[in-house]
């Protein structure tokens, strides 16, 4: 189980990473969040030993791994562009992990074949890595990290260098490769859906510090505050009145701060909401409205598709509890 | 992704074929109009010399006679001649590169105090006249000499010392530029995956750095394989190189056929290292950008590395450091007398003029050696990084490039002795012009300018020109525009390559210099020649003369931190 206590790195006078404390088990993946220059990278090159600590410690199962170096840590790295070596060809790029084991060739081939077959890559051993697309490079790369069954594969936003299509595949496919491995990961990523595509477990950072951890669902569901919320696809935060009022239309207790999704408003006939629509877009799967409801302001809303609303309509509005977080905050906050 | 795929526009075939078919034959044209100029005057200056020297062997009587040259190459003596050279060349590559490795990463990768200084310094060596650096050793191992007692003077290990000091830099920039700009992460990915610190060396960064080490090395051995002077004053006649023995067989034997069969030999074993240097040069990729990684500190574990540097930097700085010395030693006391006795002839009329007449001769010569390669470098340097539009014009670019470094590795002596027997009768008789010495010198300085120049206009991103031609720019502004803010640095650092070249420019010179008009090294070399205290003390004068404003020139353009000076 890996311990993060207290860790701290600073690079000349500012801390990227802020006295950041994480505990992670066995099999579980968790996935560090948060905007670019957050400190996220430097927290998973620290806990790679590639970054020295000036605070606190980083541990496996009890044991400090201060004073360990990178190589005898046992934690695989997937850097964000796969980091093939570009003279060495697919295979033994995979096997590079065996090979410094001197582990016999005739075992090292078979467990190749596997791993690529794992990967989707069978038959793709003998190619070079300048060959490759940037997906399959990415399989490649994962594929060298689980090669040795790492006690702890560390990712370092693994999908965001791809285009969104196989950005979707890829995700769905390290996630089953990852559990079907049983491997300990430590993910760090800016975008929300990845996170969500592959970890368990969640922990937000911001400006080197951890704002809020947990189980993913939970931290979604409950943001501790409204950049959190922001940062996690919430497109509005309501206060006071506003809050109040939509709070009340959905009949929850009343609160300082709501966090709306984009589809917490619901176009309906019978909600008892009215507003008049702004603009309204038609995507592929509903109709987009940014509306202006009485006593609370401009709000995003949607419609199903095929209702016919345009700019200046007024139309009655629900709320679907399912899409909205109340914020812990006070007017104060 | 290679470099012909990059950005390669494609567009549909058919109705525009014939348009594009004009248009590419226009910009093939174009760029021959424009290659004329630079061809041309290689063509006169160069290829015609030392095609006239060849000639000279081939040619008996009028008539064609290769049994000759064939004859010359199955002699005992050529074959010893070939075989030293080989050998020799071959160890001090070697030599140079397991030296310089080290050297390459502490001065390139650690945050060493006064590690620019160091950087620069290493370049003094490189671009020191060979005479001097003879002159230095001699002083250093000769009899009395500090190191006298080894008994190495006139010995083959002598000739291999002079030949790492030279080289030595050349492989600590070239593999210490490539490796400044290398990646860091593969090496922690490796080490994520349990790579030790010298598995990570052995497995990822020597593979990464191969293009480099490899083209240094075959420069290097360019180098030495061509290396005139300081053969020439270290080996004397009993070990002869290729090199010297063109030179002992044209001067003193006039066994012209032998001279023009050994040129052959060495030019074809040139042109297939050329190819080799060219094919492992690593072609800069315009969309990236250059990192250069920051220094990282320096650890307890980084110690084996930096005494190897600081052993390599101790011994290139003793033969200077006892030529200086021996400069200032009078009889059996120090003073300057013989810095006092540059204004005379010296001893016995050693020479003909005074040292800083020669000097002088020096300083303007390589004046104009300059603006003649910079104005040939940079034309040809824009030509060859302009980005191709279809493969026989890639074709025609690559074919520039190798042909401009020529010069690089034909034997100064052939270049020299070319001069004399071709350039000497209507339209061409340069024999009696002031500029035949800046010409032969500036052809020499041209590869330097060259090599300093393309990796710089080669990086900018083709991309940038297409955009300011797209505003309105034409082809000179889009130069000034694009080019120009990112190559005017490495022009003056080119430039002040050129000139420290063409100071100490030896072997060419030699040949070529009248008696009345000597340039410094030609003196330095005769005074050495001439028997005489005295002479002797001028020569170790003047060298610490010639090297103090070699070393000034190099240290402005290293100033100019343009990392492609001096990395081949």
């Amino acid at each position: 189980m890996l311990q993060l206590t207290d860790v701290t790195v600073r690079y000349g006078g500012t801390a990227a990473v802020d006295d950041v404390s994480l505990d992670l088990d066995p099999g579980h993946v968790l996935a560090v969040l948060g905007p670019s220059g957050c400190g996220k990278s430097t927290l998973l090159r620290a806990v790679a030993g590639l970054e020295p600590l000036d605070a606190g410690a980083v541990a496996w199962d009890g044991a400090d791994l201060a004073g360990v170096p990178t190589h005898k840590r046992g934690f695989a790295l997937m850097f964000q562009d796969g980091q093939l070596f570009g003279h060495l060809t697919v295979a033994r790029n995979v096997a590079y992990a065996l090979r410094l084991r001197r582990m016999p060739s005739a075992r090292v081939a078979a467990r190749v074949a596997e791993l690529l077959e794992l990967v989707g890559l069978a038959g793709y051993g003998d190619r070079l890595p300048g060959t490759l697309s940037g997906g399959e490079r990415q399989r490649v790369a994962l594929a060298r990290a689980l090669a040795v069954e790492p006690r702890l594969i560390l990712l370092d936003e693994p999908l965001s260098a791809l285009d969104a299509t196989l950005r979707e595949r890829l995700a769905g496919d390290l996630r089953s490769i990852l559990r079907a491995a049983g491997t300990t990961a430590l993910l760090v990523t800016h975008d929300h859906e990845e996170a969500f595509a592959l970890a368990d477990r969640l922990a937000v950072m911001r400006h080197g510090r951890v704002v809020q951890s947990g189980e993913i669902d939970e931290v979604w569901r409950a943001p501790v505050d409204e950049e959190t919320a922001l940062f996690l696809g919430y497109a509005r935060v309501l206060r006071g009145d506003a809050a109040a009022r939509v709070l009340s239309e959905a009949a929850l207790p009343v609160a300082h701060a709501v966090a709306l999704r984009r589809s917490a408003l619901v176009v309906d006939p019978a909600g008892g909401l009215r507003a008049r629509v702004e603009s309204a877009r038609v995507t592929p799967e509903q109709v987009r409205l940014v509306v202006v409801a009485d006593g609370v302001g401009p709000v995003d809303a949607v419609a199903p598709l095929g209702s016919r609303v345009s700019p200046g309509d007024a139309v009655g509005l629900r709320v679907d509890v399912t899409r909205l977080a109340v914020l812990p905050i006070t007017a104060g906050g | 992704m290679s470099p012909g795929a990059r950005g390669r526009v494609h567009r549909p075939p058919g109705r525009h074929g014939r348009a594009r078919h004009g248009r590419a034959g226009r910009r093939v044209a174009g760029l021959l109009l424009l290659a004329a100029g630079p061809v041309l005057v290689l063509g006169v200056l160069f290829v015609l010399p030392v095609t006239g020297m060849i000639a000279e062997g081939f040619w008996v009587d009028g008539r064609f006679a290769p049994g000759a040259v064939l004859e010359v190459l199955s002699r005992p003596r050529v074959h010893r001649v070939a075989w030293f050279t080989v050998w020799t060349s071959g160890v001090a590559t070697l030599l140079a590169v397991v030296l310089g490795l080290p050297a390459a990463y502490a001065l390139h990768r650690l945050a060493l105090p006064g590690r620019s200084a160091v950087r620069a310094a290493l370049l003094v060596p490189f671009v020191l006249p060979t005479v001097v650096v003879g002159v230095a050793f001699r002083q250093l191992l000769g009899e009395g000499g500090p190191l006298g007692f080894l008994g190495l003077d006139g010995t083959p290990v002598a000739i291999l010392c002079g030949l790492v000091f030279f080289n030595v830099a050349v492989v600590v920039r070239t593999v210490g530029v490539a490796w400044e700009s290398l990646d860091s992460r593969p090496g922690q990915a490796a080490a994520a995956l349990g790579a030790s610190p010298w598995q990570v060396l052995r497995t990822v960064t020597l593979p990464a750095l191969r293009p480099a080490i490899v083209g240094a090395a075959s420069i290097v051995f360019l180098f030495c394989a061509t290396a005139f002077g300081i053969v020439l004053t270290l080996g004397g006649v009993r070990y002869a190189t290729v090199e010297t023995e063109i030179y002992l067989l044209t001067t003193t034997i006039f066994d012209l056929q032998a001279a023009a069969a050994l040129s052959v030999l060495q030019i074809v074993v040139v042109l297939v290292l050329l190819a080799v240097a060219a094919r492992l040069r690593a072609t800069p990729d315009p969309t990236a950008q250059r990192v250069v990684a920051p220094a990282r500190v320096v650890r307890r574990s980084d110690a084996p590395v930096v005494l190897a540097t600081v052993l390599v930097l101790a011994a290139m700085l003793l033969p200077i450091l006892t030529l200086v010395l021996g400069s200032l030693s009078v009889g059996d006391g120090w003073g300057l007398d013989n810095y006092r006795a540059l204004t005379t002839a010296g001893d016995d009329q050693a020479l003909l003029v005074p040292v800083t007449t020669a000097l002088a001769t020096s300083l303007r010569t390589a004046v104009d050696a300059t603006w003649m390669a910079l104005l040939v470098g940079v034309t040809v340097s824009v030509l060859v990084t302009r980005r191709s539009h279809s493969a026989a014009e890639r074709r025609l670019r690559s074919g520039l490039d190798g042909f401009f470094m020529l010069p690089l590795g034909v034997s100064a002596v052939t270049l020299g002795f070319g001069f004399l027997i071709t350039l000497d009768e209507p339209p061409l008789d340069l024999r009696d012009s002031p500029l035949l010495v800046p010409m032969a010198q500036a052809l020499v300085a041209l590869p330097l300018v060259v090599r300093t120049l393309t990796p710089v206009l080669g990086g900018v991103d083709d991309r940038q020109r297409q955009a300011a031609a797209s505003l309105g720019a034409s082809a000179w502004r889009t130069f000034v525009t694009v080019d120009l803010p990112v190559a005017w640095k490495p022009m003056l650092a080119a430039g002040g390559f050129a000139f420290a070249a063409s100071l100490g420019e030896f072997g060419a010179t030699s040949f070529l210099a009248r008696d009345t008009s000597p340039t410094l090294p030609v003196v330095i070399f005769r005074l050495i020649g001439h028997p005489g205290e005295m002479n002797y003390g001028m020569a170790l004068a003047a060298s610490v003369v010639l090297a103090t404003v070699t070393a000034l020139v190099m240290l402005a353009v290293e100033r100019l931190r343009v990392p492609g000076v001096g990395a081949f």
